[in-house]
């Protein structure tokens, strides 16, 4: 009994809830004439979509920097790389890691900077890391219009210039990985093998990552920072190390994200991903301060399966799509949870 | 020395320079006459003035820049939409939406400032996020209580559906109500007496908090909540009151702001208003810890002459409107950004310079600082 | 001076947390107009006596106190500190408690400001009053002349010397209306000498005019100089209440850290020589808040156990602080004739120094993670240790089972009480957690172990088992320690040479076995020339 009710403390009632709420969905969807095949299909494939944007916020949580708002800039990272790789016609594998190769630069080089600002910033590093990815999303704007790309596919027609808001990967490396092995049972069920592979392939370089001597001194630094520094550890350099982690991982997970969906977004669609990416997370389990590989998979499914089976079942109940509105006080209901909790703050 | 000065005074006053420098350069090629320009910027002191002023007390109080004053506007958007469903026009409509709105924004306001306390030292990411969540419960009341469990009684505001509000709310019975009770004209401008008495009012009216007892608390607990609380000064409560007190304001300012725009875009209307208060204050000078009216009435003189400016001049400069438009967001919100980043490295470095202090100087007497800190 | 009745009397409070006795029996009576010198170690039960005095809450929530407290024969209970105010008894506590951006006027009267009533006092209440600007000048002006220093009332808080700070605290709790008592803890600490004698002297004014005063201080000097009677608390027993006319700064500095000299186990203890030196350290200063070192040189030999004692506040603890590159520094550190740089926390780890931090929930330990990782973290970080090539060493992983197995060795070596390797530190007691930060400097292997305060907060059992652990390890493997400890008793019975820090220098060096009362003199806070002369006067006595 006393298990249960610590168990409950620390797990936080919102996740139960949601957890049950999503259960409740699984069991009334082929009541309401929702397909369970089809849904869980398109679960695992959301899933995939999202899960390595999830697991980018791993490093700087573990190294105290606190939920990664500034994600878009990992984001752009990856926009760079795969316009890049498109304009280059890369195709195939070859456009999908090319992009990701073409990517890591950026990433590397704007996640330093990012790091040294909020190392300079500490105490401060989340409202500042949300309005330093606004601004540098609205300055990519304008880049997009003015830089030097010319592949038909990719800019306006009638201008010939400035890229579209959305490009198709669609004859570059649409489905690369969702493809790859792909196992189909029935008409609506999909497995998409070679995207759940690479998702799991991230999270263990990430698991071993975090068991390497900078891993450790990492979490050491997350964990108490005046420890790793009297352990010689430098604060600073770790937690730039985890920034460029988490920025490289942005990048990797809008490319997966894009091969998924079939679709590059340009301007201003970089911001909104940022929310979900951190709700989900939190939903996992992790805290401000802490969070773990399952904390990854777990919350993406569970924040993923809300998204997918909300509009469904929901709709079908109601007839009215709800969903919007769910997703917006779930994932922000719960950021404000993580925020409010009782928590040493780390300085 | 001087150079040092000259760096000081830069850091001081980096987010104004910026803007003057970057409007100026703009003018010219946005190719609007001035009289324009000047004529589009008292029209949106009047609309915007209000709004911007509601972040002062909240920076008072140590809060920093109340991002959770959208919670107001949505409030004050409520209010509207009664007023329009209920038929009240002209400026009658106006007091009646705030009748409405205000003990709204009451409980909303105390709800934002007792979630704040439990996340002292995170206020604004958390205002941030408490609007998002609020946003979501606005719609879930606008988009399905209304007209079905909140009878309505004015079928062509709803949705075609039933129930739910309408993307877009034409303002039309209470357009302009207030700007238009005394509409002067001076020179080639038209200058809307009664908004701009009702901003000189609040003025009035904050200049005055600030000589009151509750002002001086405010101040008091924004400076050290220790040193406030150990002088028996309720830190807790007076917090929640200056949050409380900012978003009466930003309600009342929304309903300001949407009766001279005319319509309400139902969904978003408020989603950009703690954005462009934000900026706005702190392109006037303004910082996370020091505000005050004048930094109101600077910062949305130079923003909104930029936003004015910025998108005819990237038309003319660049053949594109858009860069103008992404231009100014990237600069609303890069000020933000560079606010922030200043006031949290010079926050830093203060802390750095006091520790220093302990030990210059000399003889041990001198800079005896002992167990003091 | 009324003397006949007393303004405050204690009678007989004590006072114990958990089990752990800090007062016992304390009585003193406080007249009108006097000024009572209260001395006492860090420990002796000072601020627990002043908190029970203004009613904190802590007191309540541990328990209560025995014994009473009179105000004008009337026995009183404070439940909350603004009660006490209420009663007249003000506080000047070490930390300022004031507004920064706020004027001098401003602070003096915060939250009492005069006010007119403005027409929204009906509906919203008073807290919608006008300030009355002329009204709180004038008062916190008649509260400056009061004390009789110069003031300026308008000056901003932020912008003042550190002295103007103290005497506007003082002000305020002079200017409350029915102020009649006012206590003052280490008020001089932050003052330069000429503004020391400014306070003592606006000091005993206010005593002309009636108002009593404790005070209390580590500079006996200052005590004997302004006191009318001094009280000396040791171990939480008022040792001593006497006049302060004729008293000696030598017999009030033995009361205050003697115990009795007979039974005095250094006393008993070997004399060891040592010749080869291990550590130098030159003209070193250290920016740590709250224990500044200004200005320390010293030498360690190979092998000793160096003791370094001084009251909180000193600086005592900023020495390891900043030797081992935990707070800014500067100044010349020599480790085997070799230099260390400052400032650099990895060099001087890997230098061969090892440091169990004073701060041991806040430094010392990773609270949130398995003992494991406490007691492995830096030998893994400092020497790579605890790390598993893989795939033939393009990278390395951690050796969970080697740093298990570490664990379980100073799990048995420690006699650590606790269920696996795996527990959080969070969940052991004190002295368990002290064991995992000795584990963790000695995994490190040192040639030089500096520690930090060990026995601070554990109880009697866990202490004498560090203390023995520490002299183990010295004896066996011939490590040179270096103890920084409040406990003069302590350092006694393990060091083989002790050097005690007052105002940031090292006041003097002495043997284990010198005169307690010679220790007590170096803390007075009297200057180490004048100690000097202190001594010998004593010594010359003493033949």
């Amino acid at each position: 009994m006393r298990n249960l009710k610590t168990f409950i403390q620390d797990f936080g009632w919102p996740r139960i809830i949601i957890f049950l709420f999503l259960i409740a969905l699984f069991v009334f969807a082929p009541a309401v004439g929702v397909r369970l095949d089809a849904s869980v299909s398109d679960v695992l494939n959301r899933f995939g979509q999202y899960a390595i944007l999830v697991l980018a916020m791993v490093p700087m949580i573990q190294s105290g920097c606190g939920l990664n708002f500034g994600l878009a800039l990992g984001i752009i990272a990856g926009l760079l790389g795969s316009t890049i790789s498109l304009q280059l016609e890369l195709r195939g594998f070859a456009g999908f890691f090319g992009a990701i190769a073409l990517a890591a630069p950026f990433s590397l080089l704007l996640g330093w900077l990012y790091g040294k600002l909020l190392n300079k910033v500490k105490g401060e590093e989340m409202t500042i890391a949300m309005y330093v990815g606004f601004s540098f999303v609205m300055l990519m704007c304008i880049m997009w219009l003015v830089l030097p790309f010319n592949n038909p596919t990719m800019v306006w027609g009638f201008a010939g210039k400035g890229l579209r808001t959305t490009i198709t990967v669609e004859g570059y490396w649409l489905h690369i990985l969702n493809d790859f092995l792909a196992i189909k049972i029935g008409r609506f069920f999909i497995f998409p093998t070679g995207l759940l592979l690479f998702v799991g392939f991230c999270a263990f370089c990430m698991w071993v990552f975090l068991r390497s001597r900078t891993g450790t001194a990492m979490t050491a630094v997350g964990s108490n920072p005046d420890f790793a520094r009297a352990s010689g550890v430098s604060v600073d350099n770790m937690r730039t190390v985890s920034v460029i982690i988490s920025t490289f991982l942005g990048a990797v997970g809008i490319i997966v994200y894009q091969q998924s969906f079939g679709f590059i977004q340009l301007y201003t669609a970089p911001s909104p991903m940022v929310f979900p990416a951190v709700a989900a997370i939190l939903i996992g389990g992790a805290n401000i301060n802490k969070a773990s590989m399952v904390n990854v998979l777990v919350g993406t499914f569970l924040f993923q399966g809300l998204l997918t089976m909300t509009p469904s079942v929901i709709n079908s109940v109601l007839q009215t799509d709800m969903s919007e509105v769910i997703r917006m006080i779930v994932s922000n209901g719960m950021i404000l949870y993580a925020l409010t909790r009782k928590m040493k703050v780390a300085k | 020395m001087s150079a040092k000065k000259f760096t000081k005074f830069l850091s001081e006053y980096a987010v104004v320079i910026i803007f003057v420098v970057a409007t100026v350069a703009c003018i010219g090629p946005s190719r609007l006459s001035v009289t324009y320009i000047v004529q589009e910027i008292i029209t949106r002191l009047g609309r915007n003035s209000f709004l911007v002023i509601s972040l002062l007390l909240p920076i008072f109080a140590g809060m920093g820049l109340n991002f959770g004053m959208t919670l107001g506007a949505m409030a004050g958007q409520i209010g509207l939409i009664f007023a329009v469903d209920w038929g009240v026009a002209g400026w009658q409509g106006l007091v009646f939406a705030l009748l409405v709105g205000l003990p709204i924004s009451v409980l909303l306001g105390w709800v934002c400032g007792s979630v704040m306390n439990r996340a002292k030292g995170r206020e604004m990411v958390t205002g941030y996020i408490l609007a998002f969540f609020i946003n979501g419960i606005y719609q879930f009341f606008v988009l399905y209580m209304l007209g079905s469990v909140i009878p309505m009684r004015n079928p062509s505001i709803l949705l075609s559906r039933g129930y739910g509000i309408r993307n877009t709310l034409n303002l039309e019975s209470v357009r302009q109500s207030l700007d238009n009770i005394v509409m002067a004209r001076i020179g080639p401008f038209a200058v809307p007496v009664v908004t701009f008495a009702v901003i000189a009012l609040l003025c009035i009216f904050v200049v005055w908090f600030k000589r009151t007892k509750l002002g001086q608390d405010m101040r008091a607990v924004g400076q050290d909540m220790g040193v406030a609380d150990a002088a028996g000064i309720p830190v807790e409560r007076t917090r929640i009151i200056a949050i409380i007190i900012s978003t009466m304001f930003a309600c009342a300012g929304q309903i300001i702001f949407l009766q001279n725009m005319g319509n309400l875009a139902t969904y978003n209307a408020h989603d950009q208003t703690g954005f462009f208060a934000v900026a706005a204050i702190l392109v006037g000078g303004a910082s996370v810890t020091h505000a005050s009216i004048a930094n109101v009435f600077i910062g949305v003189v130079l923003l909104h002459a930029m936003f004015i400016v910025s998108p005819l001049a990237g038309q003319n400069l660049f053949g594109s409107a858009m860069i103008g438009e992404y231009f100014r967001q990237f600069i609303g919100y890069g000020v933000i950004a560079l606010s922030l980043v200043l006031y949290a490295w010079k926050s830093r470095k203060a802390a750095s310079d006091a520790r220093s202090l302990i030990r210059t100087g000399g003889s041990p007497a001198a800079n005896g600082k002992g167990g003091k800190e | 001076m009324g003397n006949n009745e007393p303004l405050l009397s204690l009678k007989n409070v004590s006072k114990e947390f958990y089990g752990n006795v800090v007062l016992q029996d304390v009585s003193f009576d406080l007249h009108e107009g006097e000024i009572l010198g209260l001395v006492g170690e860090n420990g002796a039960g000072k601020t627990t006596l002043m908190r029970i005095l203004f009613g904190m809450p802590v007191i309540a929530e541990t328990g209560g106190f025995k014994g009473s407290i009179c105000l004008d024969g009337q026995e009183v209970h404070f439940s909350t500190p603004f009660e006490a105010l209420d009663a007249g008894i003000g506080m000047v506590h070490q930390e300022f408690s004031l507004i920064p951006g706020f004027t001098t006027a401003e602070n003096i009267v915060l939250n009492r400001e005069s006010m007119h009533p403005s027409l929204l006092n009906d509906v919203f209440g008073d807290r919608m009053s006008i300030l009355d600007r002329p009204a709180i000048k004038k008062r916190a002006v008649g509260a400056i002349e009061k004390l009789g220093v110069k003031l300026d009332p308008g000056m901003l808080v932020s912008e003042m010397p550190v002295g103007h700070k103290q005497f506007t605290e003082i002000a305020r709790e002079i200017s409350r209306d029915k102020s009649r008592i006012l206590v003052l803890d280490e008020p001089t600490a932050v003052l330069t000498e000429s503004e020391a004698e400014v306070l003592l002297e606006s000091l005993r004014r206010l005593a002309k005019e009636g108002v009593a005063i404790i005070f209390i201080s580590h500079r006996l000097q200052e005590v004997v100089e302004v006191a009318d009677r001094v009280v000396v608390l040791r171990d939480g027993l008022a040792v001593k209440d006497v006049p302060a006319k004729g008293l000696t700064i030598k017999d009030s500095a033995s009361w205050m850290v003697g115990r009795s000299m007979a039974g005095d186990a250094a006393g008993a203890r070997e004399v060891r020589k040592f010749d080869e030196e291990i550590l130098s350290v030159e003209h070193l200063w250290v920016d740590m808040p709250g224990e500044t070192v200004r200005d320390v040189s010293a030498s360690v030999r190979k092998g000793e156990i160096f003791g370094i004692g001084g009251l909180a506040g000193q600086g005592k603890l900023g020495i390891p602080n900043g030797i081992m590159g935990l707070y800014p520094a500067g100044g010349k550190v020599k480790l085997h004739g070799r230099d260390i740089a400052l400032n650099a926390p990895a060099k001087a780890l890997k230098s061969g120094m090892s440091f169990v931090s004073e701060d041991r929930r806040g430094v010392g330990l990773l609270l949130d993670e398995s003992l494991d990782w406490n007691i492995a973290f830096t030998a893994m970080q400092i020497h790579g240790q605890y790390l598993r090539p893989i795939l033939g060493g393009i990278f390395t992983q951690r050796d969970e089972k080697g740093m298990e197995s570490l664990c379980k060795e100073y799990i048995e070596l420690l006699d650590i009480k606790c269920t696996s390797s795996r527990q959080k530190a969070k969940e052991l007691s004190g002295g368990n957690q002290q064991k995992i930060c000795l584990a963790k400097a000695f995994a490190m292997r040192p040639d030089l172990l500096f520690v930090s305060e060990p026995t601070r907060g554990i109880d009697v059992g866990a202490k004498k088992l560090v203390l023995d652990t520490l002299r183990k390890y010295n004896r066996e493997y011939g490590t040179t320690i270096v103890m920084i400890s409040s406990e003069l008793e302590e350092l006694r019975s393990i060091c083989d040479r002790i050097a005690i820090i007052d105002e940031g220098k090292i006041a003097g060096i002495l043997p284990p076995t010198a005169d307690v009362a010679d220790f007590g003199i170096l803390m007075a806070g009297i200057g180490a020339s004048e100690a000097a002369a202190a001594m010998a006067g004593q010594e010359a006595n003493n033949a």
